[in-house]
């Protein structure tokens, strides 16, 4: 008896790896390995173009400590978050609230809001690279109709980083509105059918059904807009390359300028180190805390 | 049970390895059969280059490519565009570490001693034949050669140069055939040029000297007609922060936030030539390789002239070299060298300055029919040539792409006014000394 339990779970266990084979072996190619190569690497110096590569312990986290450009691409990083993050939810909700009410041209409507998501972020930003321009680009054309003058919204650092936000807010809202719209169809209808029989108000509604209900939505789409915060930087290339003085750098972009502008391999690993771990923080946190608060129906 | 469960095991094994040995097998075949091919009928050459201007350059690239492989059948080059001189360079450099580097590419001049410390290129002094290298002006040379060896060939070359809108020279009450010489009168052309509408809004700027990307190129004109040039011959020092560039950097910052005649903050380097052929901007200082661009698309009369002097005239020279790479086969080497001995030929150096505006980087391609009849039809395109005169070197370092970083931040610091000239130019200097001290 208890010969063939060990037995069963043998093969229970046999059989998982052996599916799971597969992704492993990927997984351990494209994503462990980088990771301790990464980490091993952080701990030496390799200057650029020279092979072989010095070990210098903590140096380069040390060095990091002290540059002024690591601590104020970390600072626009979580300025970039605040911003992107919360709107694109909140706004995200509202749209998929609005296109699942019973309006006239629902599908156009869900159409307009979704297809910023369907365009490549470059091809994005070189759109609103036009929009932003001073002079005659389309807001600056639209704010001289106000007699409000020309602003360089790329150009100086009190605006650049929230000309970036308001336009990645306008690109990934809309991917987000399609998963609050399975969510609200997921909801059963009988709770409204009852909220309605006692007369409860669309507010109320709101705040005591569809929100708590929406919960794990909500959760899935504030990790996916957080990560994006730190994964995307394509519109930065385009745009403005970090400037003026690293006000619209980001430490992902930061990354690729110390390893591939400044071949600084080793520097570039210690950043990577440091990304990697902002994200696991970010990640343990979501699921060890968040996650129990959240009542999956 | 026990024999299903075997089965399954062998089931998954193989459906696993099939999937494997599908990917692997035709992964390898697609590449047997390329080289081979290539063995058999063509070299073929990658070509990496980048775009810095307005106007149809990939396309003039595409054709210079094919009427090169109509006239050499045994050669097959791949033009590849490769984004701006800082993305050619990233890709070159990845494709290098990653042992696959381009067979030959147009890269920034400047990037030699980086190319060098990185092992990457080949001097070409074994393929040059007699004086070929000593048609080339010298400005270019300084930057494509050393240690005795010539290690790139001058090929899209250029000098910031001054573009001014002609018709709005008439209209304020300048003379349009006699541009600024100097600062003082830059900025009281420049003061007189700036046009507001009734609210007290700028219809028209008096000049615009962008400051996106890489403002120390402009910033280094202005340096050379202050005093002496922003780094050592040989690469190991900067002089960032001298009274001399105070004060030139301060000109350039005064220019908008003391006098207003010049948009605040960071300017597009993209956006320059746009704002001049559509009359936002009477002035502009760009690139020569854009003077064919705006010759075609500007609506009105324009000129070109020097850019203007203080102590002295001076510009620094700028754009892209052609380089050949080390680790590629012999015969990849004497068809690259082919390819840019063909592009390099006094008529066709000649006609690339015409559909570009770059400088023909040879002096007999100015002796050519062609050049000389262009040159009579329109005068401007000997100015970047004559203004040679008084180039030097551009900026350029070991560990060049750190230092660019450094002196761009701060001057753009300096013009968005967070730093002041003085603060912004000793901050880079700081820095700079840091980088290249394992240089020193």
């Amino acid at each position: 008896m208890k010969n063939g339990w060990r037995n069963s779970t043998f093969k229970v266990n046999f059989y998982s790896w052996l599916f799971l084979l597969p992704s492993l072996i990927f997984l351990t190619i494209f994503t462990f390995y980088p990771i301790l190569k990464t980490i091993y690497q952080s701990f030496f110096q390799s200057m650029q173009g020279e092979h072989d590569s010095v070990f210098i312990g903590l140096d380069n986290y040390k060095y990091l400590m002290e540059d002024e450009v690591f601590w104020e691409v970390i600072k626009n990083n979580i300025w970039y978050a605040l911003g992107t993050v919360p709107t694109s939810i909140i706004l995200a909700m509202m749209m998929a609230c609005f296109v699942n009410a019973k309006i006239r041209a629902k599908s156009w409507i869900r159409t307009f809001f979704f297809y910023p998501t369907v365009i490549p972020t470059i091809a994005i930003a070189n759109i609103w690279l036009f929009i932003y321009t001073p002079g005659y680009g389309l807001i600056n054309h639209i704010l001289s109709w106000f007699g409000i003058g020309s602003v360089n919204f790329l150009g100086q650092s009190e605006t650049v980083m929230a000309a970036m936000i308001v336009m990645i807010v306008w690109k990934q809202a809309g991917y987000f509105m399609i998963f609050y719209l399975a969510g609200l169809q997921n909801i059963p209808t009988n709770l409204y059918e009852v909220a309605k029989i006692e007369g409860t108000s669309a507010w109320n509604t709101f705040k005591t059904i569809t929100f708590p209900l929406l919960m794990p939505t909500t959760l899935f789409v504030f990790i996916i807009s957080l990560t994006n915060a730190f994964k995307l930087v394509d519109h930065i290339i385009v745009m403005t390359q970090g400037g003026p003085n690293n006000a619209s750098n980001l430490l992902l972009y930061y990354i690729y300028q110390v390893a591939f502008r400044f071949w600084d391999k080793g520097l570039a690993s210690a950043l990577t180190v440091i990304m990697l771990m902002i994200m696991v923080i970010i990640a343990v946190i979501q699921f060890f805390s968040l996650d129990r608060k959240i009542h999956y129906s | 049970m026990k024999f299903n469960f075997k089965k399954n095991v062998v089931l998954t094994l193989t459906l696993f390895l099939l999937i494997l040995a599908g990917c692997t097998n035709s992964t390898t075949t697609k590449t047997d059969d390329i080289s081979k091919g290539s063995k058999k009928e063509k070299i073929e050459l990658s070509f990496y280059f980048p775009v810095s201007v307005g106007g149809p350059v990939t396309k003039i690239i595409d054709q210079l490519a094919e009427d090169f492989m109509a006239e050499n059948p045994t050669i097959k080059v791949n033009p590849i565009y490769a984004g701006s001189y800082a993305d050619t360079m990233t890709r070159a450099q990845t494709s290098v570490q990653g042992g696959n580097p381009p067979d030959l590419a147009v890269i920034l001049a400047t990037e030699l001693y980086t190319l060098r410390s990185m092992d990457a290129i080949e001097p070409l002094d074994r393929f040059i034949e007699d004086d070929y290298i000593n048609d080339f002006y010298e400005g270019f040379l300084e930057n494509s050669q050393a240690d005795g060896k010539t290690w790139s060939i001058p090929f899209q070359r250029s000098t910031p140069v001054m573009y001014y809108n002609k018709e709005a020279f008439a209209k304020a009450g300048l003379n349009p055939e006699k541009p600024p010489k100097n600062w003082d009168q830059l900025l009281s052309y420049a003061k007189k040029l700036t046009i507001k509408d009734g609210s007290g809004e700028v219809e028209q700027w008096g000049v615009e000297i962008p400051s996106s990307g890489f403002p120390y190129w402009l910033f280094q004109g202005f340096a050379l007609q202050n005093g002496k040039n922003l780094m050592s011959d040989d690469g190991k020092e900067v002089y960032f922060d001298t009274p001399e560039n105070v004060e030139a950097l301060q000109f350039i910052v005064d220019l908008s936030r003391k006098y207003g005649v010049m948009p605040k903050n960071v300017i597009d380097w993209a956006t320059v030539p746009s704002d001049f052929m559509k009359g936002k901007t009477a002035i502009m200082y760009h690139t020569t390789g854009n003077l064919t661009n705006v010759k075609n698309n500007a609506d009105f009369e324009f000129g070109v002239a020097y850019q203007s002097a203080n102590k002295s005239y001076g510009s620094p020279t700028g754009g892209g070299n052609l380089y050949i790479f080390k680790d590629i086969p012999e015969e990849h080497k004497k068809a690259a060298w082919k390819f840019i001995k063909w592009l390099t030929t006094p008529k066709r150096a000649a006609q690339w300055s015409i559909d570009t505006g770059y400088i023909a980087t040879r002096k007999s391609a100015y002796e050519t029919k062609l050049m000389k009849d262009y040159v009579k039809s329109f005068p401007p395109a000997a100015v970047a040539r004559d203004q040679l005169e008084y180039a030097s070197a551009e900026l350029s370092t070991y560990n060049n792409g750190r230092i660019y970083q450094v002196i761009n931040d701060n001057l753009q610091a300096a013009i968005v006014g967070d730093k002041s000239p003085a603060e912004a130019l000793k901050d880079a200097q700081q820095e700079a000394d840091r980088i290249l001290k394992p240089y020193n």
